[in-house]
């Protein structure tokens, strides 16, 4: 038996223990919650309502309202006029089990719902805290403007577009708000036929407002046209490659610095007829 | 029914405004649209969350002037007037909490004494986490967990899979502690606690007709927060009350009321 005293438990003691317990237990809820809020952030391929900011200061801008998704909603233009209804509004909220988008957040699939690229943009205005900002959709004049939109690029699947086959279809060109402008019809001769023309859809990076209304009219079973957004939809070229007859262009790579630009690099050491006997290994 | 007058409002003003949220999405309604993050009340006042607008501050956001106006305004409201009433008045989770704590009593779970304890400032230290995570994050840390904006929404747009968050929350307050969301967790509460600390409007406790029956105690979210009850005639001073107006009903002794400040004669 023990005749020992039990440990004394002064203010200091307790002090310090109770510190580190409410330090250690905020720190455990803390790194829990970051982990998960890293999990909670949307997939790339999310497409977001017109105006929205860059990705990152979207969701850090965004409240959650769903004020842009009322607005859209019960706009005008979507009142179904035999009905006095709303139909289906292209905005919807994404809930706590929508596949890749953060809870809470605006988003669209254009394929169930595209937008309909309103001359007022009613969701844009609606929106109080500059998620959806206002001045990107506005032209020179103050006016809104849809054509200024850009939730993301139509891109088109050349191979299960059924134009590229040689069928006769210009659904989606016909469907776009910016008819001929974001998407014009390309005609090539079709050698297997011998007499008909290939009508193939090519869009316009530059017009393209990315509202989806070509992905919703597409007849393929999966749509063979399709938006994403921009960041993924694109490549980029990188500074080392320049249009030298397109002023434009230089402007995009701008100045640089001729000094860090070489050709040299360890194959150089070597005369070609060499590493070209001896095979090359790339790294 | 005198005995429910308090609590009969309290699920009119919590309905009502779900309903009214529910309406402007479907019907177009006017009202007050949004969500409780963030309203508009005719579609010009903006109503916002000031703790929503703070950690989307702290996750460096810039906002335009419509939300911080909103913010602003529902500072104030309760800062001055309401006190922490938006917990019990309008939050849509206080009635999945309220159902919980009305089934423990029922099955007499507060009587039998459980080991679990957790400090009732857990919210303030929840409040402090949030702010750091939306730092790291870069974005609103609680938005994306509270169940309060999620009932909200499921109410709006359809629930999914956040149903479950609130069947947790009723589950945590009737088999793990008593209170333990409002009572001891939620950030958004402490909010509310800190920023309705002044406010004028508050219960007050009259002892001389107290009988000592403690139904009131028995009901109270915040029992800490009535621990005048039949030794000194005074207001609640403590910010957690949330002016549910619950003892007021239960008492049968008239020793509980609303009291308002005149402003200016505070004690
Ligand atoms: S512009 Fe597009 S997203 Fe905005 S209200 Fe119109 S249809 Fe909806
Ligand atoms: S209106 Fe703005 S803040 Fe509200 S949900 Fe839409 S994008 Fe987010
Ligand atoms: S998404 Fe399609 S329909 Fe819309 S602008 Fe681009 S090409 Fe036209």
């Amino acid at each position: 038996m023990s005749t020992q005293k039990k440990p004394e438990i002064t203010a200091r003691r307790r002090f310090f223990t109770d510190t580190a317990h409410h330090a250690g237990l905020g720190l455990l809820g803390g790194l829990l919650w970051a982990g998960y809020a890293d999990k909670a952030r949307s997939s790339v391929l999310t497409l977001r309502p017109p105006a929205a900011l860059p990705e990152a200061d979207f969701l850090r801008t965004c409240i959650k309202c769903g004020l842009c998704a009322e607005a859209c909603r019960n706009r005008d233009s979507n009142i179904d006029k035999e009905t006095g209804k709303p139909r289906p509004e292209t905005l919807k909220m994404a809930k706590a089990d929508t596949d890749g988008v953060t809870v809470g957040t605006p988003y669209f699939v254009a394929r169930d719902v595209p937008c309909y690229m309103c001359d007022d943009i009613p969701c844009v205005p609606a929106c109080p805290t500059g998620a959806l900002d206002e001045a990107s959709v506005t032209n020179g004049e103050g006016e809104l403007d849809f054509r200024k939109m850009d939730m993301g690029l139509a891109v088109v699947d050349t191979n299960s577009c059924i134009a590229f086959w040689g069928l006769q279809c210009d659904l989606c060109y016909r469907a776009c708000p910016l008819m001929d402008e974001a998407i014009k019809l390309h005609y090539t001769r079709n050698s297997r036929t011998g007499k008909h023309a290939f009508l193939e859809p090519i869009v316009d990076m530059n017009v393209c407002t990315g509202c989806g209304l070509c992905e919703k009219a597409c007849p393929t079973e999966k749509a063979a046209i399709f938006v994403l957004p921009r960041e993924v939809a694109l490549g980029r070229p990188g500074a080392h490659y320049v249009k030298g007859w397109d002023k434009k262009d230089q402007q995009r790579v701008g100045e640089r610095k001729m000094e860090n630009i070489t050709t040299h690099d360890k194959r150089s050491e070597k005369k070609a007829a060499d590493y070209l006997n001896d095979g090359v290994s790339y790294e | 029914m005198s005995n429910m007058k308090y609590l009969i409002l309290r699920r009119i003003t919590q309905i009502g405004l779900l309903v009214l949220y529910f309406g402007a999405h479907a019907y177009g309604w006017k009202m007050l649209s949004g969500t409780i993050s963030s309203s508009s009340v005719l579609g010009t006042i903006p109503l916002s969350d000031p703790f929503a607008v703070l950690q989307m501050l702290a996750a460096g956001a810039s906002l335009g002037l419509d939300v911080i106006v909103g913010a602003i305004i529902i500072t104030l409201f309760y800062g001055i007037i309401g006190g922490r009433a938006f917990c019990s008045w309008v939050c849509p989770v206080n009635m999945v909490t309220d159902a919980a704590a009305w089934v423990r009593r029922k099955m007499l779970i507060d009587k039998i004494e459980r080991k679990v304890w957790v400090t009732r400032n857990a919210r303030y230290y929840m409040i402090a986490i949030a702010l750091v995570v939306s730092a790291v994050a870069g974005f609103a840390a609680f938005e994306i967990v509270s169940p309060i904006t999620i009932f909200n929404r499921g109410v709006i747009f359809g629930f999914g899979a956040g149903a479950g968050l609130l069947v947790a929350i009723f589950l945590l307050d009737l088999f793990v502690l008593k209170n333990a969301w409002c009572g001891h967790l939620c950030p958004l509460g402490g909010v509310h606690s800190l920023l309705g600390k002044y406010a004028l409007l508050s219960v007050k406790h009259n002892s001389d007709n107290c009988t000592l029956c403690m139904k009131c105690k028995d009901v109270c979210p915040e029992v800490q927060v009535l621990n005048m009850i039949g030794k000194r005639s005074e207001r609640v001073v403590q910010p957690e009350c949330t002016n549910c107006g619950r003892c007021i009903d239960v008492c049968d002794d008239d020793a509980l009321g609303f009291d308002i400040l005149a402003l200016g004669n505070k004690k």
